[in-house]
């Protein structure tokens, strides 16, 4: 440390507590307002300690709650999310995988053509496009399907390029050694490269499964049977400022267990997330 | 690029056919169906489409709703970029500085990372809705007329603080591995020239991470022009009258909602020049980032 003296570090330490609160207090008072009963919640302002209603309310929401205010039950909506999430990070990880070991392990024609036409999705978000794509969702037949959630998400190329960047700076022993060994490139790519490459995909599924979890937009087009909706479209259609009959308690605990998921993956892979986000630059 | 590599004629193209396939058809194929949709006017019941040449785009343009919309989306995105963007800055050099508890007040500052923008702006709308919100509540009992369901500027200021809110962590994550990435000789020598910590962290810290900070200003901007559809959905639906209705609220309301499928089309390739030149203006700064190291 430069200067032992001043008062620098317990005002940093000052800082910091204050910007925990403000950053954390939505998501505690959330938490604080599923613990309460619904007339306490309706006359404000809401205590700041828990309230009496911790297992009354979850255990409502979780057993049929939910169900009979949206007419779908919680774990089909949670179940939805996670095939979403999942399949977003899962899917684009494999596809990306693969094209990049293509572009980078191989030389054929049109090698650069196909890297050019893979580049330039590169962070065009499916919100700029959102009514053709709908329609080819509607020609295709997806409508209300997993695959019409999953599929137009995964059409992006960071992934890709964030995988080729990785492979490029794997030595040309390595893959001499394994041609000399009899290895073909698929031996190659199960039992060194993947093997190399476990904390970018750690990495890169933290960060596409909180991607995939908090869609909204495409969700809400994709999907018109409430069977099909994630946890996120469900809670926003629970909630109706104009609507007297809001049941505010279950609508909390919703978004709890809306929040709960992503932010477990987050804190427990914290290591991986952190490094993934920072060098791979989105 | 390793010089080795698999002498194959037809497996690369089959490793590359899932993601090309992806790729062709929920992209190319929406992508250029928006470029020829945006030359054509539909009938509303999609029966009949004539060529127009550009004067959708035309329509658009000189659409006051739509330039009104252009304001209220460079309002939105600037406030909510230089909160995000400030606020992360002071917490990321007040982590700095303190040696015990870094990982433990990092934990709690990338929460927000994980919560999804709709179910953002339902936390900020629970805290300030007038109807039930505790901070509703206690600005009226300070004498304070809070409604942001009726006025426009206080509803802009809710969604730029929900967007915002959301944007901190990332941003703190970035400026906390630049800082960690500058020298400490540098930053000893000019303590030992005298120079105070203000000072020092304007004229050697500040400058050394102006390369973060700008590429931070590009993804948030990319962040509040894209991502923030679910918070001003959840927060305001584009009210009260228009004030929160950015472009792509308006792409996804004239489209869905009003069935202008031609003038929807032309605001989405409009919206796609803005996205390619912000990735372009980005990849010119990545480039030069390389030299700073």
């Amino acid at each position: 440390m430069i200067e032992r003296r001043g008062i620098g570090r317990p005002v940093a330490h000052l800082v910091l507590v204050l910007g925990v609160f403000v950053v954390a207090f939505p998501i505690y008072y959330t938490f604080i307002a599923s613990t309460q009963s619904l007339t306490t919640i309706l006359r404000p302002p809401l205590p700041l300690t828990p309230g009496g209603e911790f297992a009354a309310n979850y255990g409502e929401a979780i057993f049929g709650g939910i169900g009979r205010i949206g007419g779908v039950d919680v774990l089909t909506l949670l179940f939805n999310t996670l095939v979403m999430a999942l399949g977003i990070a899962l899917g684009k990880i494999f596809i990306s995988i693969l094209s990049a070991f293509a572009i980078v392990f191989f030389r054929f024609p049109l090698r650069m053509a196909f890297f050019w036409l893979i580049f330039v999705t590169l962070m065009l978000p499916v919100e700029v496009r959102i009514l053709p794509t709908y329609k080819v969702m509607v020609d295709l037949g997806l409508i209300d399907t997993y695959a019409g959630l999953i599929l137009p998400l995964i059409a992006s190329a960071t992934a890709t390029l964030l995988f080729r960047q990785f492979f490029m700076t794997i030595p040309s022993e390595l893959v001499e050694a394994a041609r000399i060994d009899g290895a073909g490139p698929l031996r190659f790519l199960r039992d060194i490269l993947i093997p190399l490459s476990r904390t970018n995909i750690a990495a890169l599924f933290v960060i596409l499964f909180i991607y995939g979890w908090t869609q909204y937009l495409w969700p809400l087009l994709v999907t018109n049977d409430n069977q099909m909706n994630t946890i996120v479209i469900a809670l926003r259609k629970m909630v109706s400022f104009a609507d007297a009959d809001t049941p505010w308690h279950m609508v909390m605990v919703t978004a709890i267990l809306a929040i709960l998921p992503p932010v477990l993956v987050v804190v427990l892979m914290q290591r991986w997330f952190v490094r993934g986000l920072v060098e791979s630059e989105k | 690029m390793p010089k080795a590599v698999f002498p194959n004629r037809f497996l690369p193209y089959l490793l590359l056919a899932p993601q090309v396939a992806i790729t062709l058809v929920f992209f190319y194929w929406p992508a250029s169906q928006a470029l020829y949709q945006s030359t054509l006017k539909e009938d509303p019941f999609g029966l009949k489409s004539k060529f127009v040449g550009l004067a959708n785009f035309a329509a658009v343009l000189g659409d006051p709703d739509y330039l009104h919309s252009v304001r209220v989306t460079v309002v939105f995105s600037v406030s909510t970029a230089v909160l995000a963007l400030a606020l992360a800055l002071f917490l990321a050099t007040a982590a700095e500085k303190v040696v015990r508890g870094k990982a433990f007040y990092r934990t709690l500052l990338i929460w927000p990372y994980a919560v999804a923008p709709a179910v953002a702006g339902l936390l900020w709308l629970f805290m300030f809705n007038p109807a039930m919100g505790t901070f509703a509540y206690l600005l009226r009992d300070a004498g304070y007329r809070w409604n942001p369901l009726l006025d426009g500027d206080q509803a802009m200021v809710l969604v730029v603080v929900a967007a915002a809110w959301k944007q901190i962590s990332y941003n703190f994550l970035f400026f906390v591995a630049a800082l960690q990435s500058i020298p400490r000789s540098l930053i000893e020598a000019a303590a030992i020239d005298g120079a105070s910590s203000t000072k020092r962290f304007w004229t050697i810290v500040f400058p050394l991470i102006a390369p973060t900070t700008f590429f931070l200003l590009v993804v948030n901007t990319v962040y509040a022009f894209f991502d923030t559809f679910g918070i001003i959905d959840a927060v305001t639906g584009g009210g009260p009258a228009q004030a929160t209705q950015t472009l792509v609220y308006k792409v996804y309301n004239d489209g869905f909602v009003n069935l202008d499928l031609g003038g929807s089309a032309a605001q989405s390739v409009i919206l796609m020049a803005i996205v390619i030149a912000l990735t372009a203006v980005q990849f010119r700064y990545v480039e030069r980032r390389v030299h700073y190291g």
